[in-house]
């Protein structure tokens, strides 16, 4: 099944590429930090997919198993994934300002407000 | 003895696949709501409850894993049915109507 | 025992690839869903979802501590952020698009690059990659010599990478900080009004029987975490999911009289500061920063009571931080609709 060996690659670009369009072309600004979501998403897959090793099990030592998957990735992951909801948490709280001081959060509308009143 | 607890638990997760695949079918056939709401319960409650079953079955001498299992079993037992009660609720809070066949003839 | 194990191969491919390969399917059609979704609630929803694919992922992929953080975090905590930021700024999408042939192409070129990029990767799962020649081996078969813990991840994220961990910590606090900035300077004095669901009386008994179970269940995660999946980060964000439960069935206000708001700021705050006094007991004993053998006549007893603590500081911080940060949302919420 050599033309599979890499589908897991492929998926990661498919979903980067999806997450980057929704940033660059929706001007929803929800909307935009969920594309960001998904464009973070596809790296944690990408550095989970290559800690995978074939007939590995969980990096948990135990009697009798002698192949473990590469712990690293994971390490590295699992803390991006924690400070990632910080951040967007963060970002949301931003989008919430930007509601009460332009009335919108669409970055059309935002652009429009910020031209009249220069 | 070894072959009889095989059995009933393939007849477990036999059953419990087929709760689940006409669970999403039903999802996506059910006319309103309410009906789609009962199908997906189905699937949630019955179907992922008889796999488990059988999965008890399999962890054997494992008291470790019977016990985690059969402490997800009593999990989703007491969220899963919850989950359907406050969806069906927030449906009726938005307005939603089941479809009768009175609401149909009306129509 | 049934046959269905990695043992079993269809087609040349065992059942562990084709898990993966549907869940990766519907990760895929999932973020399209999310993209062409008009409805924001729809799509938040839809972000839960995602959330809980990739988590069914990782576990397929072996990486049970990411699998675990990703379901609490992606699909409780994420979820609940983006749904409360929508009650605040409409649930509607302006359908209007802009750049979008721009955008396109920028999209192609990226995704084109990257695939020249992948055709270089070594083949999935093979294990002379140049990512396991590394250090990796080192941490798999010296660490129980060296750290003495079953859980090489917890081995790795709390004392080989203490100094990269205690940084995310600080980064965590830092977004805790922001939000506050953000949205916390309001003075806002709750009126005193009924619980938002006093109705559901079904919703309230099943809430109130599962959150001691959901605490017990952080605290296991927390303290268990040298043996099996687990640790700061996941148990603090279980232990805040617990909260926010509380919070959202009985009401903001009732959440508040039993944590106080004060009280969870110096908490995040000692959070960290417990780890970094940790890093400077280690140095003051003539160690390294965070060279936790320096806590105990033995390496090993040091490194128990190092990872223990410091794993103790990342759950205070993680979880009093996503407490925070939601409180100050849901604040907001409040004050919206009390205007209106």
């Amino acid at each position: 099944m050599a033309y599979l060996a890499q589908y897991n690659y492929w998926v990661v670009v498919v979903l980067m590429m999806i997450g980057l369009y929704v940033v660059v072309s929706h001007g929803n600004l929800v909307k935009k930090l969920m594309g960001l979501s998904i464009f973070q998403t596809s790296v944690f897959i990408l550095y989970i997919s290559m800690g995978k090793v074939d007939g590995g099990t969980a990096p948990i030592l135990e009697e009798g198993i002698s192949v473990y998957s590469n712990p690293l990735p994971h390490v590295l992951i699992l803390t991006a994934i924690v400070v990632g909801v910080a951040t967007m948490a963060l970002g949301l709280a931003l989008v919430v300002r930007i509601k009460e001081a332009y009335g919108s959060i669409e970055e059309g509308d935002i652009q429009e407000k910020d031209k009249q009143s220069c | 003895m070894m072959i009889v607890v095989d059995v009933v638990s393939w007849v477990f997760i036999v059953l419990g696949t087929f709760l689940c695949f006409s669970g999403s079918v039903g999802l996506f056939r059910f006319p309103d709501f309410f009906t789609r709401l009962h199908a997906a319960s189905v699937t949630d409650t019955l179907g992922s409850g008889l796999i488990l079953v059988a999965l008890v079955l399999q962890a054997g001498s494992e008291w470790l894993v019977t016990m985690k299992l059969l402490f997800i079993l009593a999990f989703i037992f007491l969220t899963s049915p919850t989950s359907g009660h406050a969806l069906a609720k927030a449906a009726i809070h938005a307005g939603q109507k089941p479809k009768t066949s009175d609401a149909n003839e009306a129509s | 025992m049934l046959n269905v194990g990695s043992h079993c191969a269809i087609g040349g491919l065992n059942i562990d690839f084709l898990i993966n390969i549907v869940l990766l399917g519907f990760l895929v059609c999932t973020a399209l869903a999310i993209v062409f979704t008009k409805n924001l609630l729809a799509s938040a929803m839809l972000t839960g979802i995602y959330s809980l694919l990739t988590a069914g992922f990782f576990v397929v992929m072996d990486a049970v501590d990411v699998a675990f953080t990703e379901a609490s975090v992606g699909a409780g905590i994420a979820t609940i952020l983006m749904l409360s930021t929508l009650k605040l700024t409409g649930f509607d999408e302006d359908p209007a698009r802009h750049n979008v042939k721009a955008g396109l192409l920028a999209v192609c070129g990226v995704g084109v690059l990257l695939l020249y990029g992948i055709v270089d990767m070594p083949v999935f799962g093979s294990p002379t990659a140049p990512v396991h020649m590394h250090v990796a081996p080192h941490y798999i078969y010296q660490s129980m010599a060296e750290i003495g813990m079953p859980n090489i991840v917890t081995s790795v994220l709390a004392s080989y990478r203490g100094y990269d961990t205690f940084g995310e910590t600080v980064v965590v606090f830092t977004a805790g900080i922001g939000v506050l900035a953000l949205l916390g300077a309001s003075n806002h004095v709750p009126q005193s009004r009924v619980a938002p669901m006093s109705q559901h009386i079904i919703l309230r008994v099943v809430s109130k029987v599962l959150i001691p179970p959901i605490f017990l269940f952080a605290l296991y995660v927390q303290f268990h975490g040298d043996y099996g999946p687990g640790g700061g980060f996941q148990a603090g964000v279980i232990f805040a999911a617990a909260i926010i439960l509380y919070s959202m069935i009985f009401g903001l206000d009732t959440a508040r009289s039993v944590i106080s708001q004060p009280l969870i700021r110096l908490l995040s705050a000692f959070g960290v500061m417990l780890y970094g006094c940790v890093g400077i007991v280690s140095l003051l004993n003539g160690h390294n920063f965070l060279d936790y053998s320096a806590l105990a006549h033995d390496p090993l007893h040091g490194q128990h009571y190092g990872i223990l603590l410091v794993e103790l500081g990342v759950g205070i911080t993680v979880a009093s931080v996503m407490i925070l940060i939601f409180f100050n949302f849901a604040s907001r919420v409040d004050m919206v609709q009390e205007e209106q």
